[in-house]
């Protein structure tokens, strides 16, 4: 008895820990935003402030990343959504040989590191007179969350009655109607979530993005560098904005999927 | 497959829905690894030289790489490394997979995944630079250590491997815990009870029992834990010193630094190896085919 009240003992501990060390980090970061040190720290911490958002908000070249991460997470949701979407559909309707490979093609570059993605995208553009930047950003961005995309759709996907587009085709409807009338809407709220996904991915991406981005310096690539050059506690006041936005699209994504599956359910 | 097509979305939306993929799968995809393989076997060669006499297939760029000592041992340090930052994070994860999936009641479960998935959302560069903090030579985690008593001079943890590793397996764990929690989440809890009521221990049951039940779990959070490590560029750039490069920056110098994109295109495609390599391996360890992963 007192072994299994030591388990539980001990479990706990592990819970605490875990925890602390998932959560710690980022909270020692977003409170060394608001200490006065030149250098981001908590330790000494040499009065309160909130300087350094002022001086992240004069930051121009924060700006300028700013605006290339938004254009090319845009340019990803224009590639992306569509070709995931389509590759849904294709893996959904077609059995038969062939389909395996075409489904390990799909995934393989769920499996590749990102900085051979960017690389082999740098190498094949450069032969046609496109160099690094944001074009070839969007591009190379979107050859592995477009595999995101299609997981996402693909899912809901499996579980769609054809017996509604057999009866709507019976009605006479055509199979552009079906497709716009009765599978785009029932695919909804998975275009919606992966659109989400898809946004947060492309904003976030260093690995790929660093090889690709040439003089189009995106928001990731920005805060490396500061990191190791020039570094204050400016790039906290940036985390810690970055952290409340992605957090509460974050949170809000998850109670949506919560309520839909909630609804599912019932 | 184009009958099967065309018979459901008639003949514009199968266009559509081919070439999409097309696009996606041979110019996005396939051409460009295909060219960066090309690459690898030819030389550098100035624009006005290439196609000519001296633009030849050769094995030059790896031939460079297996007489360079420095890289060969990065390289290997990087599989060692990557594998240890596997094994770490398997052992760190499994307890939290295995309490979120047959301990916790549904709402501790639900509360504890919300907590889990607000750092996945956090971007890798954050998070890391977050460890940069801590392990600053004057930071949070040397003034601690000093106050406790535990040394008398500040450590420095950016200096070494320490760090890498650290970083490493706080940037990836949760990588490791869902395929892990969903794996173990599909096992009858009879199943356990049984096990336990036939006298077997924890030790035993978690052997016997759950374990060989979450492999495919196992295999997908280790092939992607494995994969995000050996390529990542992010935390050794921020947490590691120049004593301490991973691959994944020696091939950056040679794009960036050195200005051989054939050089860098065969460390390149050296590194996509080891990963088919390592992913073969594990799939064929576990018994597990692509579907399981991706779920």
């Amino acid at each position: 008895m007192s072994s299994s009240r030591f388990f539980s003992w001990a479990f706990k501990a592990y819970l605490v820990i875990f925890f602390a060390y998932l959560f710690l980090p980022l909270l020692i970061m977003a409170a060394a935003t608001f200490n006065e040190s030149r250098f981001p720290t908590v330790t000494p911490w040499t009065g309160t402030t909130l300087r350094w958002f002022s001086a992240l908000w004069a930051d121009g070249g924060m700006w300028d990343s700013l605006a290339n991460s938004l254009l090319v997470a845009v340019g990803v949701l224009c590639l992306a959504l569509p070709i995931g979407v389509a590759s849904a559909l294709f893996l959904t309707t077609v059995d038969g040989r062939g389909k395996s490979f075409i489904y390990a093609l799909i995934l393989s570059p769920l499996l590749t590191p990102g900085v051979i993605i960017g690389i082999s995208t740098l190498i094949f553009w450069r032969d046609w007179g496109v160099n690094g930047g944001i074009a070839l950003t969007v591009i190379a961005q979107s050859a592995f969350i477009a595999a995101y995309v299609m997981l996402m759709v693909a899912a809901r996907l499996q579980r769609f009655d054809r017996t509604l587009e057999r009866a709507a085709l019976d009605l006479g409807a055509s199979q552009w109607q079906v497709f716009r009338r009765i599978l785009l809407p029932y695919l909804r709220p998975a275009i919606l979530s992966a659109a989400v996904l898809a946004f947060l991915q492309s904003l976030e991406n260093y690995n790929t993005t660093l090889f690709v981005a040439g003089y189009d310096t995106t928001l990731t690539v920005y805060i490396a560098s500061k990191v190791r050059t020039g570094l204050t506690p400016a790039v906290n006041a940036l985390a810690l904005v970055m952290i409340v936005f992605t957090v509460g699209l974050a949170v809000i994504y998850e109670l949506k999927r919560r309520r839909e599956a909630a609804r599912r359910i019932a | 497959m184009w009958r099967q097509l065309h018979s459901r979305f008639g003949l514009p939306l199968t266009m559509a829905i081919v070439s999409l993929m097309g696009i996606w799968l041979i110019v996005m995809v396939l051409l460009p690894q295909w060219q960066m393989i090309d690459y690898s076997f030819h030389p550098a060669l100035l624009p006005a030289e290439r196609g000519g006499a001296k633009d030849v297939w050769s094995l030059t760029n790896y031939a460079t790489f297996f007489h360079n000592e420095i890289h060969l041992a990065i390289f290997f340090k990087t599989i060692w490394s990557s594998v240890l930052v596997t094994t770490l994070t398997l052992i760190v994860s499994y307890p939290l997979a295995y309490y979120l999936a047959k301990v916790a009641t549904p709402g501790q479960a639900a509360l504890c995944l919300l907590l889990l998935i607000i750092p996945f959302w956090i971007n890798e560069i954050l998070r890391t630079f977050a460890w940069y903090i801590i392990f600053a030579f004057r930071g949070p985690l040397n003034e601690l250590l000093f106050a406790l008593g535990l040394i008398d001079r500040p450590i420095r943890f950016l200096n070494g491997d320490t760090g890498v590793l650290v970083g490493m397996v706080y940037a990836y764990i949760l990588f490791m815990v869902f395929p892990l929690y969903n794996a173990i989440e599909s096992l009858d809890t009879n199943q356990i009870r049984a096990a336990r009521d036939l006298g077997a221990g924890w030790g035993r049951t978690h052997r016997r029992i759950v374990i060989p039940h979450a492999k495919p779990g196992i295999a997908t959070g280790c092939i992607m834990t494995f994969m995000l490590a050996a390529g990542s560029y992010a935390v050794p750039a921020l947490l590691g010193s120049p004593g301490s490069r991973w691959f994944t920056q020696i091939i950056y110098n040679w794009f960036f630094e050195g200005g051989d994109w054939n050089q860098g295109a065969a460390y390149a495609f050296l590194l996509l190896m080891l990963c088919i390599v390592f992913v073969t391996v594990i799939m064929r360890i576990f018994k597990v085919g692509l579907g399981d992963i991706a779920k």
